[in-house]
């Protein structure tokens, strides 16, 4: 434990300073992701000459080199168990491990969008490739502490590296004005998110969570205000990084503001993170709470599902559209938290891995169909798609449609899974909320797939003075690669589900 | 018959469909006439395929035929169950016959390739959910549909086409969502304590573990998504819009297919998983749907729009399948399983033939029609055939439905029986006088000189007309294949719940049921001989039940 580690260097001044041994091979992942970053950061300001697709493919290989990592861990856990390491710090089990492989997968398919986007922009550096995997590593920190300090260090690597990638795009207005609301707005959480720390720290006497969930296991509070209050300061701080209702009122402007595929990244990988977190604090460290937070928790899911899906209708920009939607899926993953079950952990596990993809691929559109400048997201653009570019709007009614749960998708398996643990436990009025929100969602997705299909583009010809026929869209080549992937998964696991649900289930079953 | 006892005939119906869309997806855009061929051999091929299991298809046995069970999720215990049994049969060969002719009748006049792939997506969606015996499977089919449909009303449909099909689409989905919360309800409360999780139908039928308060709210919520398929009178207002603005084969589908998933699903899940609970809340549903009968009917005939006029036929005639379900007696549900057929093939007879009035005269409105009949002869003919058919005139199939509905349902609930007999005369009405109005006179204006039916178009109402006629004539064959699984889904009501047929229904079922056990018997007695005789000796028998011919005879 780190304070006792402290305490020993504080008090035995003569003796040689006592480092905790350092599990390497536990944190392997997220290490090969910030040797990566420091390596491209090495590699640019040495080499001259290099071919520009280099940074993309050297990302590619450090994604996969995580991946793989990740996997090895995953094996290794299943065989001898979850472990901690690092003084405590850290726990590498299957909840971790599943985070890992997870966020490896988002790093992969981000670098696969962000070379088409980066190229098209002119943007040469490895700049965007650096920030991304050091901020994923930060979201695998998060995933794996076991301390709350840790949480609070991964989430602030993973928060600023975002903060710089969302105004990354500094031609455009929108982007500088994002990144400053979302690091005003993120400042603020993580300043809310640590006073909670301390105040955990104050009436548990520790910021380790295995200490805490013992400390709270064998001790009943009789007055623990302090303690609820620290409890809803770290909702309040992981719910502004999940985008959570009322927590949400960045999520919008940011994703609007930021560029495509970082927008794509954020809305995996950093909600992601905050819900590996969320959940493992939650779940596992204050279940003896359980009682005092799963109303707040029932009420957080509705009014996320119903603000997230009821506001979406009204956009008229797709990235708002899709950020409302964010904010919705975020409802889903809350009712598996609320039915506070390992059922419901592995049902939020498989939305957050459905939801991955699904976003990611719609993000790889949209980045596609904002054309140079990253500037026509206006659900206009979209209509008459099906006819200049079939497959893409193929693809994106797959990630639309499977965003509204339809059948045979990992979409509809996701909710499936959240609301039947949800039902299992009782909670039929939240179920049946979350479906009829996936009502109203419905409709705002079919908005963009009937512009796509049966809407002619003719709002050219209706408008006077607006530009000719709409130039054609290039679809590079990486980006089309995501978005096939991303196609996949969706529909082969959305066939054949069992082994992701089996990841997920394993993954919760070994905590 | 030619197919083995082991040959999986029921997933190749569901997936020949499937494999056909995707080979049509892959073909070149440029080859419509190989597009068209290919989805009409695969449509036909599974035409051909249900019939072969019509023919196959053992009548006289109860249960479930032609199972084929393979483990898919099991961490949910959810399984690919496929099985047939009477109720489910010919709503499978309906859509078997169905949809080739939707395919090959109506003209596409864009973007084919897509149409083609998402009506065959739409066959293997509509067939998947008659025969699935997995309650998340049913749910899986029954909401997939929703996709093709969303996208053939949308695309290929009238100009208020997007509006109608957003409109489709949510409200089915609204209801699914109640649908969904209440069968995890159903499988959890279930498998509480005991019993493993299971989605199976047969093993949650006979578990009958919810009760009471529980299950009649479970069976609400089952009501909600079938009630809007339907559909029933408050939730109906989609399907004058989807109908009217869907292309040709789409209303077709819809009407003769897609309609029968509420009603079907009533009687698969709602009568067989919560018996007691359908028993206690009849009165309210018979009510609903005698409402549909005579709203749907009045409505109908003051509308101007001919298309739409066929539209709101159907909710009055889905009123009198739903009536003939709920009044719990074997003539009733027989009558209304029937009359799920019937009215698939009258009404999308009838929808192709306002098609073929549309593609000639560029408009639906009954006032700018007359004198139709001068032109086309034999299109008025077999507008006469298939709108008789539809009022249920006596000789053509839709009389021997409505008359088992009636029947069966005045023997326990007599007023509505009485009111809903009213439907039947306003159905008189308002087709014939539509008939009068569009057809009759001398023509006028644009109306002179149409060209009469095209061979194609004789080639597609042939088969519709055949069956009408022969299922009017002669529906012994295919009552002595739904009646025996009929009898068993009383017989589960009936053991799980205080009700009980009165007398004259229940002696009448019990004669039924005694001519089986005597035909079983038979036929063991004589393998060598096949099925024919005792076909024959059974039908014999069951004529006895008070069906079609029998009661005509008492009148």
């Amino acid at each position: 434990m780190i304070p006792a580690v402290l305490a020993q260097v504080g008090g035995t001044r003569a003796a040689p300073l006592q480092l905790p041994e350092v599990e390497y091979s536990a944190m392997a992942p997220a290490l090969i992701l910030i040797g990566g970053a420091l390596i491209l950061l090495v590699w640019v300001s040495v080499v001259r000459r290099r071919p520009p697709w280099l940074w993309a493919a050297f990302s590619l290989v450090t994604g996969a080199a995580a991946m793989g990592a990740s996997l090895w861990l995953w094996f290794d856990v299943r065989d001898d168990g979850p472990r901690r390491a690092v003084a405590d710090a850290l726990v590498v089990d299957g909840f971790s491990v599943f985070f890992f492989v997870l966020v490896s997968a988002t790093v992969i398919l981000a670098a696969l969008l962000g070379e088409g986007y980066l190229r098209r922009e002119g943007f040469g550096g490895p700049e965007f490739y650096v920030l991304m995997l050091l901020s994923a590593s930060g979201a695998m920190f998060m995933a794996a502490a076991n301390d709350l300090i840790v949480v609070f260090l991964g989430l602030e690597i993973l928060s600023i590296a975002l903060y710089v990638l969302a105004g990354f795009h500094g031609r455009r207005l929108e982007s500088r004005e994002a990144a400053m609301k979302y690091f005003v707005l993120g400042a603020f959480s993580s300043a809310l998110f640590l006073y909670g720390v301390a105040l955990v720290y104050g009436a548990t006497g520790s910021t380790n969570l295995v200490s805490i969930a013992q400390y709270l296991a064998g001790n009943v509070a009789l007055e623990n205000g302090v303690l609820l209050a620290g409890m809803a300061l770290l909702l309040v701080g992981l719910g502004f990084k999940v985008a959570v209702v009322p927590f949400h009122t960045w999520t919008p402007d940011v994703y609007q503001g930021a560029p495509s595929p970082v927008t794509g990244f954020m809305a995996s990988a950093s909600k992601v993170a905050g819900f590996a977190a969320l959940l493992r604090v939650f779940f596992s460290t204050f279940s003896t709470l359980r009682l005092d937070w799963q109303p707040v928790v029932w009420g957080l899911a509705v009014v996320t599902l119903l603000v997230g899906s009821v506001l979406a209708v009204v956009q008229t920009d797709i990235k708002r559209m899709l950020a409302y939607s964010s904010i919705n899926h975020a409802g889903y993953v809350l009712i598996g938290l609320q039915a506070g079950t390992a059922n419901g952990i592995s049902g939020a596990l498989f939305y957050l891995l459905a939801y991955t993809f699904m976003v990611l691929g719609s993000f790889a559109v949209i980045t596609v169909v904002g054309r140079r400048g990253d500037a026509h997201h206006s659900l206009d653009t979209y209509r008459g798609l099906a006819a200049r570019r079939p497959t893409l709007a193929f693809a994106f009614t797959v990630f639309l449609l499977a965003q509204a749960g339809v059948p045979f998708t990992t979409g509809f398996l996701a909710k499936f899974y959240v609301v039947s643990a949800a039902v299992e436990e009782g909670s039929y009025a939240l179920a049946l909320i979350g479906m009829l929100a996936a009502v109203v969602a419905a409709f705002f997705y079919l908005r963009v797939t009937v512009l796509m299909y049966m809407t002619p583009a003719s709002a050219e010809e209706v408008t006077e003075g607006a530009p000719p026929a709409q130039p054609r869209l290039r679809l590079p080549a990486t980006t089309g690669v995501a978005v096939a992937v991303a196609v996949a998964f969706t529909l082969a696991f959305g066939l054949l589900p069992s082994p992701m649900i089996r990841f997920a289930r394993q993954a919760t079953l070994l905590m | 018959m030619g197919v083995g006892s082991d040959f999986p005939i029921l997933s190749t119906i569901v997936a020949v469909p499937v494999l056909a869309a995707v080979v049509v997806a892959l073909l070149p855009r440029s080859r419509p006439d190989l597009i068209r061929n290919v989805g009409l051999a695969a449509s036909l091929a599974v035409g051909v395929l249900t019939v072969v299991l019509a023919i196959d298809f053992e009548a006289g046995v109860p249960g479930y035929q032609f199972v084929s069970e393979h483990r898919w999720i099991e961490d949910f215990g959810i399984s690919w169950i496929l099985g047939v049994d009477g109720i489910s049969l010919f709503l499978v060969v309906l859509s078997g016959v169905l949809f080739p002719i939707a395919l090959y009748g109506p003209k596409v006049h864009k973007d084919l390739k897509s149409y083609v792939a998402w009506m065959l997506v739409l066959e293997a969606g509509c067939i998947g959910s008659f025969l699935s015996l997995d309650l998340f499977l049913f749910f899986l089919f029954f909401e997939i549909t929703l996709v093709p449909m969303y996208f053939i009303i949308g695309g290929w449909g009238y100009e208020n086409r997007v509006y109608a099909s957003v409109k489709f689409f949510l409200y089915t989905l609204f209801g699914s969502a109640f649908m969904l919360v209440g069968m995890l309800a159903l499988v959890y409360l279930s498998a509480k304590g005991r019993a493993p999780v299971t989605f199976d139908i047969r093993e949650l039928a006979d578990r009958g573990a919810v009760a009471g308060n529980t299950a009649r709210w479970i069976f609400l919520a089952f009501v909600a998504a079938f009630a809007v398929k339907v559909p029933l009178f408050p939730v109906h207002t989609w399907l004058p819009d989807a109908h009217t603005e869907a292309p040709t084969a789409g209303s077709v589908i819809l009407a003769g297919v897609l309609l029968k998933l509420g009603t079907y699903g009533i009687v698969r899940f709602g009568l067989t998983l919560f018996p007691q609970a359908a028993v206690d809340l009849a009165p309210l549903l018979l009510t609903l749907a005698v409402i549909g009968i005579i709203y749907g009917a009045l409505v109908a005939t003051v509308q101007k729009d001919l298309k739409r006029l066929v539209a709101y036929s159907s909710v009055a005639h889905l009123g009198f399948i739903v009536l003939g379900t709920f009044a719990f007696t074997n003539q009733g549900l027989s009558g209304s399983v029937l009359q799920m057929v019937n009215h698939g093939l009258s009404t999308g007879a009838l929808f192709l033939l306002v098609g073929m009035i549309y593609e000639r005269r560029h408009t639906r409105q009954i006032a700018e029609l007359n004198g139709l009949q001068k032109s086309m002869p034999l299109l008025a003919a077999v507008f006469t055939v298939v709108m008789l058919s539809s009022i249920g005139l006596p000789g053509l199939n839709g009389f021997v439905g409505e008359f088992l509905i009636l029947i069966g349902t005045f023997v326990t609930h007599r007023w509505w029986a009485v009111v809903a007999t009213v439907g039947v005369i306003l159905a008189a009405l308002y087709l014939l006088w539509a008939y009068q109005r569009v057809f009759h006179g001398t023509p006028t204006g644009d109306n002179v000189g149409l060209p009469d039916m095209t061979r194609r178009e004789k080639t597609v109402m042939a088969p519709l007309v055949v069956l009408i006629v022969f299922l009017g004539v002669y529906p012994k064959p295919v009552l002595d294949r739904i009646d025996p699984s009929v009898d068993r889904l009383i017989d589960h009501v009936e053991s799980r719940t205080d009700y009980r047929q009165p007398p004259v229904a229940a002696d009448l079922g019990r004669n039924v049921r005694a001519a089986e056990r005597g035909i079983a018997a038979q036929r063991a007695a004589r393998e060598a001989e096949g099925h024919q005789d005792a076909g024959e000796d059974h039908g014999g028998a069951g004529e006895g039940g008070g069906e079609g011919e029998h009661g005509r005879v008492d009148e």
